[in-house]
């Protein structure tokens, strides 16, 4: 990691108006509509898509997909926790937020009944459980998380299994509560995934979400924090494994438009390729995208925020794109900082670690273990930290390092 | 009892253009179990490369030549493989190793040299022991390998490895450059007790002949050009430290 490929961008502590990089169009000023017809196809050359391949996103984005196929959504009955299907007319659904992108609205307009799962009290760890469509078909999924006022719960979201899937999930913490989120996208080599994660924390509420992406074919996931009222505050960190022919693509807006709250992004990459063809006949190249906006309004005085991404690339054969975006439309902010740093596992680490004996496969493990610690010792389950330890592991024994 | 021996060894290094420009050129020496032997030579002149390729560095390419460790050829060996047969390599620049604790990485290498996990409990003293012999703070095993260490930090690491990992050949690489008069002394003990029972041999490169008398060397080697120009015992250090390497390096250019 002793090369810096993108660079460290300079920190932006007490930073004034008209600091740091300000995009042309504003992120705080995207297009919103449940409506696929809304939006227009996509090319791939637009802002929003151009770090994608689109043909790989079988027909999502442009309205071939059939959303003919059911992904289910699993939740076990657990005491403080109430568990609804509900249709679209429900007035709770888009309390978290909307799509900006025509895939979002797709999945918006073709999902038949939404699951909506409410916490209450201090109920124990709700794991829910969503399996894809399966193999050739594709699904459209609503599934929205509420804790009540004051609660304090732990949501573990795994999705696995096969097939094509888009979906919205909403998040809507209430008033001074907290909720501890561990989203894993586990998918079967062939999987699409494409998801929007609309997070709105109420006041003085308290997110601890971590994303944990290993698996699929092709995962893209777009999450946007907003603040219902002051003191709210939203830790997001990730960690991605992108194996050989695998695009992982992460796509954060933090919109703070209310003073007093706090924002702190962590995500960390891990990337390894391979040269040439995979069986499945794609590339073996191994992709990431990191797109990291915050946008501090006018309003959201005494704001702090940071956000960080660090990839690491461990094989050639990989590529790491990572954009950090601050956009600070207020002088009076607490802190901000953002950065972004692509290195590389190098011969001399290696060379260093094996000249005392460690085998070649062991140091891998050890340099990456000790790049996505800082992630996984937040996951709140030990069983689960364990498990996607393990499963991290796993990935780096598959290219054969 | 164990023996390096190095003979005819011909290096090159492969250059950024994709060339390979020779740097060894033919280097003889053996180094046996209970011997000190120091290399002294100019900036260039090779030395560090003749530790690198003992090592394994991939960038060194052995044309020609042979590293045995007690009989058995070393250069087919892996990196790794080397250091569990015993050859250790206490570099002039060690490298950083962002994300993995100074103390995960001692007890890996210390599972992989000895074969097996050491015992927790024995271990964490063995460290601290060491650790504290080279006026270490124990706060070092949790920071990142050599991450932001001072030069003078990152050579007592070095040390710290070898009284962990307890090698049959050390070599030495400018392990006192850097250091002040202290910690060359402490270093210098550590290097001290690691030769202490006479089962072990120590290859130290140097400029320097203060550390020469921490560290008594049995022979000295003048290194110049690829190769060893001279041999001789301590007394050579005096003379090197008197009269500089030119005569040595007229003689190695003809
Ligand atoms: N990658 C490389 N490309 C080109 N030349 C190299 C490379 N690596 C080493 N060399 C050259 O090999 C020669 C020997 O270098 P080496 O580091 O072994 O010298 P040294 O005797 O250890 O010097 P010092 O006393 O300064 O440590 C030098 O001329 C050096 O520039
Ligand atoms: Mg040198």
């Amino acid at each position: 990691m002793t090369e810096v490929v993108s660079g460290l961008a300079p920190e932006l502590k007490g930073a004034k108006r008209g600091q740091g990089y300000v995009p042309e169009a504003s992120a705080g000023e995207r297009f919103r509509s449940t409506d696929v017809a809304a939006f227009e196809v996509p090319g791939g050359r637009e802002e929003n898509w151009r770090f994608t391949p689109m043909k790989r996103l079988r027909g999502l984005h442009d309205g071939t997909a059939t959303f003919a196929g059911t992904a289910s959504v699993d939740v076990p009955a657990v005491e403080g926790v109430t568990i609804e299907q509900v249709g679209r007319e429900d007035p709770r659904l888009g309390e978290a937020g909307i799509p900006q992108d025509r895939i979002a609205a797709a999945a918006w307009s073709a999902f038949r009944e939404a699951t909506v799962v409410t916490l209450d009290g201090t109920p124990g760890p709700v794991t829910v459980t969503v399996d894809g469509p399966g193999a050739g078909e594709s699904a459209a999924l609503h599934l929205q998380l509420r804790t009540t006022p004051h609660t304090e719960a732990t949501v573990i979201l795994v999705q696995r299994g096969s097939g094509v899937l888009a979906d919205n999930l909403e998040v809507v913490l209430g008033d001074g509560s907290r909720l501890n989120l561990v989203v894993t996208e586990e998918w079967a080599d062939d999987a699409v995934h494409v998801a929007a994660h609309h997070l709105l924390v109420g006041r003085d509420a308290t997110l601890r979400a971590i994303s944990v992406a290993l698996g699929g074919d092709l995962v893209r996931v777009s999450p946007t924090v907003r603040y219902a009222g002051p003191g709210g505050d939203a830790e997001l960190l990730g960690l991605g494994f992108a194996d050989a022919g695998q695009h992982l693509e992460q796509r954060l807006l933090v919109d703070h438009a209310t003073p007093n709250c706090k924002s702190n992004v962590l995500y960390k990459n891990a990337l390894q390729g391979v040269k040439g063809t995979l069986t499945s006949g794609r590339q073996g190249d191994a992709h990431t995208v990191w797109i990291g906006d915050v946008l501090i309004r006018a309003a959201a005085e005494n704001t702090e925020t940071f956000e960080f991404n660090r990839n690491l690339v461990l094989t050639e054969h990989a590529r790491a794109d990572s954009v950090p975006n601050l956009e600070i439309e207020t002088g009076e902010i607490a802190g901000a900082g953002h950065a972004s740093a692509t290195g590389r596992f190098d011969d001399e680490q290696l060379f260093y670690l094996q000249s005392r004996g460690i085998p070649e496969d062991v140091a891998r493990r050890l340099v990456v273990r000790g790049f996505f610690g800082e992630v996984l010792h937040k996951i709140p389950v030990p069983e689960l930290r364990d498990r996607l330890e393990a499963a991290v592991e796993a990935e780096l024994a598959i290219a054969g390092a | 009892m164990s023996t390096l021996e190095i003979k005819d060894l011909h290096a090159s290094v492969t250059t950024a253009d994709d060339g390979l420009k020779e740097i060894l050129r033919g280097v003889d020496l053996t180094v046996r179990a209970g011997e000190t032997h120091a290399i002294m030579g100019p900036n260039g002149s090779g030395k560090s490369t003749l530790a690198y390729a003992i090592a394994g560095h991939p960038k060194y390419q052995i044309t020609s030549g042979e590293v045995l460790l007690d009989g058995e050829s070393v250069l087919e060996m892996t990196v790794d493989e080397r250091a569990r047969a015993g050859l250790f390599l206490a570099m002039q620049y060690p490298v950083e190793v962002p994300g993995v604790s100074m103390a995960n990485f001692l007890r890996s290498a210390a599972t992989a040299v000895r074969g097996e996990a050491p015992k927790l409990r024995t271990w964490v003293k063995e460290v601290k022991g060491a650790m504290n012999d080279l006026d270490i703070d124990p706060a070092f095993a949790d920071r990142s390998v050599n991450e932001g260490f001072s030069g003078g930090e990152k050579k007592r690491h070095e040390v710290l490895q070898l009284a962990l990992l307890k090698p049959k050949i050390a070599v030495l690489d400018e392990t006192d450059s850097g250091l002040d008069v202290d910690a060359l002394r402490v270093v210098s003990e550590g290097v001290n007790r690691y030769r202490e029972g006479g089962e072990t041999g120590v290859l130290l490169i140097t400029h320097y002949t203060r550390i020469l008398q921490h560290i008594k060397p049995d022979h000295v080697h003048v290194f110049s050009a690829g190769r060893i120009v001279e041999s001789g015992g301590p007394e050579l250090a005096d003379d090197l430290e008197k009269n500089g390497y030119e005569r040595f390096v007229k003689a190695a250019a003809v």
